[in-house]
């Protein structure tokens, strides 16, 4: 494994907009020593490599809570290499990966087995969740304390929830003991069954099985209730529903610890569609209404979302290729997450980039509790470096991910992220 | 002859997707094709050198032979596909299977799939014409079709006639092309059965909902009793078919309530005793024989129409 360099970097006359610091202002950045050395108006050094970053935003690198790599197990889908390799060039610094792999992330010598693979990736900072429980299979809880102490920062049994209302409050009363978050993708199977989309008037039409809004919900506030007796950090998982958020805002009321993320395609898309069959469309939890889609931009502009994350989920043309119902779930999006969330957000007027970049900096750190997302002088050197107005075509054949199950692609997008340096070193630039 | 409607449709995926006229083109061109059973040589040269694939994914009967015997009349050489597997994401994909088929030189496939998309999925994928013969509870066209058709036959047009359709809502494609077809023709629409049966956002559907079906029958021209499809149903959506009987089933004793010429209508194949009574189902009102006829005039039209269109395009 190649051995860390340190790199001095000037990026000259960028907006730096660090939320976590209020700090939105046209400055120079001295980066050495794998940290920020010196931030400040006409910086020099002598064998610094120069950015010239005038027009352009410098912001902490991005954090996505979530995330697929695939690996260990589906490695046609996607690898840590490709995965990572995508996410610096979305502009991330560090991703949350899923424990949905195959074996899982139940334990903890597949939990450092991530963490290797993403040090020789040498991209992005990776950070694991593992599952809540063994297998993911709902029943008997994983080993929470040895897979902490291995490094996972929290736990979930993401692709599903877990459905037994006793294995979930043991798992929050035993989790309760680490610093951890659990985490939940909530969705009540005895309401969701086999469902394959937003259960609604399209659904119907098109003859599809549909999962009602209230899977997620019942889930959502069950598990609210079962942490007020524990007070453990809890976090919502992809949210995308009207009465996801009336639940959050209501507990985030009481002052439970509770957090939550939401996905590019649940702010931007609706079961609308998938009027076509076009499994690109067919994800977990499934595109909602429009009217769900406003209630997610409102919990935005309430500040009751945490943290924007992609839920990036790869899968084979092969796979999307059959019929919806056999179809895979899933968006493959770290590439194009940045402009995506600029169009939802800044371009309605919901946010501004320095709220909009809170909630992919020092906001989901928190979530997991790393000391990430701000860049002050003395900050380890994770940082983006973006051209805001820049317009590009998302063209699968550029991604680095493996997969291109991506409902994006031929979409006209603004921002485009051109240097991700991550621990001082420069590691994605994008093509001139 | 100055027809006013053009029929453009390559594939007939469902009716949702047609108007008005193109509907009636394909009632009008059936027409033409009704007599052929009173033929002593009941074959025409309209498809000659045509091959028809019947891809059947899921149990029929009916249907399949009624599309054999359409494509034989019109004299296309017809190769029989079937394959029922529960599970579609194994062994070859749809698409695969397909494409297979048209390198040996098919010109139309008539699919049958449970999962609902899937002729959509092969339209998109493919050269051939695509006729949907049912997929999961998206549409049945051409059912749907033969049930306009047998109601204008016997009553000469739809136009504000009050149609109940009775049963599984949720699970149904043959609802769904009725609703279009019927609706779009000019009848009034009453959908029946019990909550748990009718699928999402109904009163979205341009319909009315009833769960009771004693409360309409008296004002009903038309009633068309869906099949129990007790592979389709989950869960336990009523407590027992006895209970579903006595509220949804046609009985002697309802048919007493309805009008004397009321049109007992249903796709098939029928639970004797379970929806319907026998002696409905054998009865005078019954045009259950007729619909099974109609629908080989019906499949004949749609399968010389979309060749045409197939034809124009080049």
């Amino acid at each position: 494994m190649a051995k860390p360099v340190s790199q001095k970097i000037l990026i000259k006359n960028g907006r730096l907009i660090d939320p976590k610091n209020s700090v939105d202002t046209v400055t120079d950045i001295l980066i050495d020593d794998f940290r920020v050395c010196r931030i400040g108006k006409g910086l020099s050094s002598p064998n610094a490599e120069v950015i010239d970053a005038s027009g352009k935003i410098v912001t902490p690198g991005l954090i996505d809570l979530h995330v697929h790599f695939r690996q260990p197990g589906d490695e046609e889908e996607e690898t840590i290499a490709s995965g990572s390799a995508a996410a610096v060039a979305g502009g991330f610094t560090s991703v949350v990966c899923m424990p949905n792999t195959n074996p899982p992330v139940d334990e903890a010598t597949a939990v450092e087995f991530v963490h290797r693979m993403g040090r020789q990736a040498r991209k992005t900072f990776i950070y694991v969740m593992g599952a809540i429980t063994k297998d993911r299979a709902g029943k008997e809880l994983a080993e929470i304390g040895l897979m902490s102490l291995a490094g996972a920062i929290g736990f979930t049994d993401d692709g599903c929830g877990v459905q037994d209302t006793g294995v979930m409050l043991r798992a929050v009363k035993y989790a309760s003991m680490f610093d951890v978050v659990i985490a939940q993708h909530c969705e009540d199977q005895s309401l969701a069954r086999h469902g394959a989309m937003n259960a609604g008037y399209k659904a119907t039409v098109l003859g599809l099985p549909g999962i009602d809004p209230l899977a997620e919900e019942m889930m959502l506030w069950r598990d609210i209730q079962l942490i007020k007796k524990t007070r453990i950090r809890y976090h919502a998982q992809h949210i995308s529903t009207a009465g996801s958020v009336r639940i959050i805002r209501q507990a985030k009321a009481e002052g439970l610890p509770v957090t939550c993320e939401v996905t590019p395609h649940h702010l931007l898309l609706t079961e609308e569609s998938v009027s076509d069959y076009n499994t690109n469309y067919k994800v977990n939890p499934p595109l909602r209404t429009q009217k769900d889609v406003d209630a997610l931009k409102n919990a935005v502009q309430e500040g009751l979302v945490d943290a924007l994350a992609t839920d990036h989920a790869p899968h084979l043309q092969s796979e999307k290729e059959l019929e919806f119902l056999a179809a895979p779930c899933g968006i493959a999006g770290l590439e194009c997450a940045l402009p995506l969330y600029r169009k939802a957000l800044i371009d309605e007027g919901i946010c501004d980039w320095s709220q909009m970049l809170a909630m992919l900096t020092w906001r989901p750190a928190g979530v997991i509790r790393v000391d990430k997302g701000s860049l002050a002088v003395g900050d380890r050197a994770d940082v983006a470096i973006i051209d805001p107005d820049v317009e590009w075509t998302v063209d699968a054949d550029r991604f680095f991910s493996k997969s291109r199950n991506c409902p994006y692609i031929g979409w006209k997008l603004k921002s485009k992220v051109l240097y991700t340096i991550v621990a001082g070193e420069i590691r994605y630039r994008a093509a001139t | 002859m100055g027809r006013k409607t053009q029929w453009t449709h390559k594939h007939l995926i469902g009716l949702s997707d047609l108007t008005r006229e193109e509907i009636e083109l394909i009632l009008d061109t059936a027409k033409s094709f009704e007599e052929f059973s009173t033929r002593s040589i009941k074959k025409a040269p309209t498809l000659r050198g045509k091959v028809v694939v019947n891809m059947f994914f899921e149990d029929s009967t009916r249907t399949r032979n009624s599309f054999t015997l359409a494509a034989s009349r019109l004299s296309a050489d017809v190769i029989e596909f079937t394959k029922t597997s529960s599970s579609v994401s194994k062994g070859e994909t749809l698409i695969d299977t397909a494409r297979n088929l048209e390198a040996m030189g098919v010109d139309i496939v008539v699919i049958r799939h449970s999962a609902g998309g899937a002729p959509k999925l092969l339209s998109r994928s493919i050269n051939a014409c695509v006729v949907n013969a049912g997929d999961g509870y998206h549409e049945h066209p051409t059912q749907g079709l033969l049930d306009v058709y047998t109601i204008r036959q016997m009553r000469g047009s739809l136009e504000g006639l009050k149609i109940g359709i009775v049963g599984d809502i949720a699970h149904s494609r043959v609802a769904r092309s009725d609703v279009y077809a019927m609706t779009k023709l000019g009848a009034q629409v009453t959908l029946i059965g019990p909550p748990t049966l009718m699928p999402a956002s109904v009163c979205d559907l341009p319909v009315k909902v009833s769960y009771n079906l004693d409360a309409v029958i008296e004002e009903l021209d038309v009633i068309n009793m869906l099949r129990i499809q007790f592979e389709r149903l989950g869960g336990n959506p009523f407590p027992s078919v006895r209970e579903y009987s006595h509220f949804f089933g046609l009985t002697m004793d309802r048919m007493q309530r309805a009008k004397k010429d009321i049109l007992v209508m249903h796709p098939g194949p029928i639970n004797r005793g379970l929806e319907i009574e026998s002696e409905v189902a054998d009865g005078p009102n019954s045009v259950i024989l007729r619909q099974v006829a109609n629908g080989l005039a019906v499949r004949m039209a749609v399968l010389f129409l979309v060749t045409q269109a197939s034809t124009l395009e080049g």
